[in-house]
């Protein structure tokens, strides 16, 4: 700003550039469509375009022969995934899955979160936040490979278990719904955290002072007021987990979860993977609409 | 909330186990790198740095290290125009469809990976022949871009929101045109918001794997691909243990680096 300073106060010049400038000053409009043009060509045209495409594609069929697309209107692909009894079991297992590790993320994430909002000493808060977060930008696939070292066959979570005569869950579900639950733990503390600090003092101390405890106060004042941050956590945990398709594949052994049965069918039957495929989307939608009546803010 | 002395033991008990949770994984990726033992049986009984010089030397670690590098900057360029552009857009106008474009802009990394890749490959393979190309790196770029756009657009548009419209009135006021007001006033406010974007855009293009899959030509092999293809290969698992734990490290930088130029929340719009 400084080096500009000279030039501001500069009589106005003649030019083609301050023309060029009071003319897109003048008109508002103009302005708006030469910061929009290249963002929705690419936004609407290319990718929502092409969804729209692959949802098109999924009223197709293929050449049984050679899987060539073959275009003709047909709604074979979705009664095929509506009738076919494997494809619900993988759906509800699926949801099963996301709903687990959402539960999973919200009581881990609970405690961590009302630590580092409510508890720590404020000059330590914002540190804390910092370790919680930096882990979400460190590789997916390390933190992945991470369990899979961890709960190999005599890994360290065997060694570990092993003088309790224990021994880890090795790789399956259990293990998906484990990993998976790791992954997206920061996604659930934030916006915990952030509900928590936002939580006015003034309500807690006139909980305290009707004779409220701790407990008490905690389960008729800061739940209910929190419970939206825990909704808007879980919007992330959940759709993140349904749509995943590598986590099982690293550590879920034979486990088959709608990612992958929509990954096996790509190369060989597109129009039934992009049926397949609107299941998560469906879903995720639904969740969607029933999280924002309970009153999650429309921000996210 | 007056907490009671077992509440508090409790509590921080509770959230030094999910911090442990949190970062024994990748410190075990750390460790199980130096672990001597060619099977990396656990615990490790000797240390050694053999396996780092391994991965120095190996060509397919190199090589799709190249590639993601080469595709986290072309998309990372892109995502830093396209964001930066909408981010003004929205703050600065009011328009029909205002707030669907913000939802459609987050909406490339709200959606399962897997429905935006298989989107994004249907259209290419339709698309592309027609003109004459294929899918290689230019595809994966484009992927990449599309979900990358949203962290610039966060990351810009929480800075306009933070400062007031008046410097900008002031140096209208004081005779500058749009141009200069750009320069003297606007971009020096933004830049470190632009430049934080780009840096957590690359790290999100840099850790993508799913909709690499899906737009990758063959042979164009980005770091996360190449550890998914050698993760079960027990002759490649040293390499891979280093590139992993490499990973690790690496991604201290970025939120770094975001935390000193902004000082925002360490998710980066991510969240």
């Amino acid at each position: 700003m400084a080096a500009g300073g000279g030039e501001l106060t500069a009589p106005p010049r003649p030019g083609v550039r301050r023309a060029v400038a009071g003319a897109l000053h003048r008109r508002p409009r103009l302005r708006l469509s030469l910061l929009l043009s290249a963002p929705l060509v690419w936004l609407v045209v290319a990718y929502l375009g092409s969804l729209a495409a692959l949802f098109l594609s999924a009223f197709w069929t293929t050449d049984p022969f050679t899987s060539d697309l073959v275009r003709t209107w047909t709604t074979a692909n979705f009664s095929d995934v509506l009738t076919t009894p494997v494809y619900w079991h993988v759906a509800l297992r699926t949801v099963g899955t996301a709903l687990g590790v959402t539960l999973i993320d919200v009581v881990v994430a609970f405690p961590i979160a009302f630590y580092t909002a409510r508890v720590a000493h404020p000059r330590y808060r914002h540190l804390l936040m910092v370790a919680v977060l930096t882990p979400l930008w460190a590789s997916y696939l390390a933190k992945a490979y991470a369990w899979r070292i961890l709960l190999s066959a005599d890994g360290p979570l065997d060694w570990a278990l092993k003088p309790f005569g224990l021994s880890g869950p090795g790789y399956g579900l259990p293990a998906v719904v484990v990993l998976l639950a790791y992954l997206w733990l920061p996604y659930m503390i934030l916006p915990i955290h952030v509900g928590l600090a936002q939580l006015p003092d003034g309500l807690l101390e006139a909980s305290a002072d009707l004779g409220a405890r701790s407990w008490r106060t905690f389960r008729s004042v800061v739940l209910p007021l929190v419970l939206p941050s825990v909704a808007a956590g879980s919007v992330f945990t959940f759709s993140l987990s349904l749509g995943d398709y590598i986590a099982v594949q690293i550590v879920g052994g034979k486990t088959e979860l709608i990612g992958n049965v929509v990954y096996a069918n790509i190369t060989l039957n597109l129009p039934l993977a992009a049926a397949l495929g609107t299941v998560p989307v469906a879903v995720i939608v639904l969740y969607l609409l029933a999280v924002r009546r309970t009153g999650t803010p429309g921000t996210l | 909330m007056r907490l009671s002395r077992p509440a508090r033991i409790i509590l921080r008990t509770a959230a030094a186990a999910g911090l442990a949770v949190i970062y024994v994984p990748l410190l075990l990726v750390v460790v199980n790198s130096l672990n001597a033992d060619r099977t990396f049986g656990w615990p490790p009984t000797r240390v050694t740095t053999r396996w780092w010089t391994a991965a120095w030397h190996s060509q397919g670690a190199r090589s799709a290290l190249w590639v993601s590098v080469r595709a986290g900057l072309g998309a990372t360029a892109i995502a830093l125009v396209l964001g930066t552009l909408v981010a003004f857009a929205v703050h600065r106008h009011r328009f029909f469809g205002r707030r669907t474009l913000s939802f459609l802009v987050v909406l490339p990394i709200a959606l399962p990976g897997i429905v935006t890749g298989i989107a994004l490959n249907s259209a290419f393979r339709s698309v592309l022949p027609p003109l004459g190309l294929g899918f290689g790196l230019l595809t994966v770029i484009i992927g990449h871009a599309t979900f990358c756009v949203v962290i610039v657009f966060n990351n810009v548009l929480a800075r306009l929101r933070r400062f007031p419209g008046s410097y900008e009135e002031a140096a209208m006021d004081l005779g500058a045109d749009t141009f200069q007001v750009f320069r003297d006033i606007t971009w020096p406010l933004v830049r470190s918001s632009v430049l934080v974007g780009a840096l957590l855009a690359f790290a999100l293009s840099f850790d993508e794997i799913v909709v690499t899959t899906f737009t990758a030509g063959a042979g164009v092999q980005t770091l996360p691909v190449w550890i998914f293809g050698n993760m079960a290969r027990p002759q490649q698992a040293p390499v891979v243990n280093v590139v992993a734990a490499v990973l690790v490290l690496v991604s201290v930088l970025p939120v770094y680096a975001a935390q000193r130029l902004s000082g925002d929340t360490a998710s980066g719009g991510r969240i």
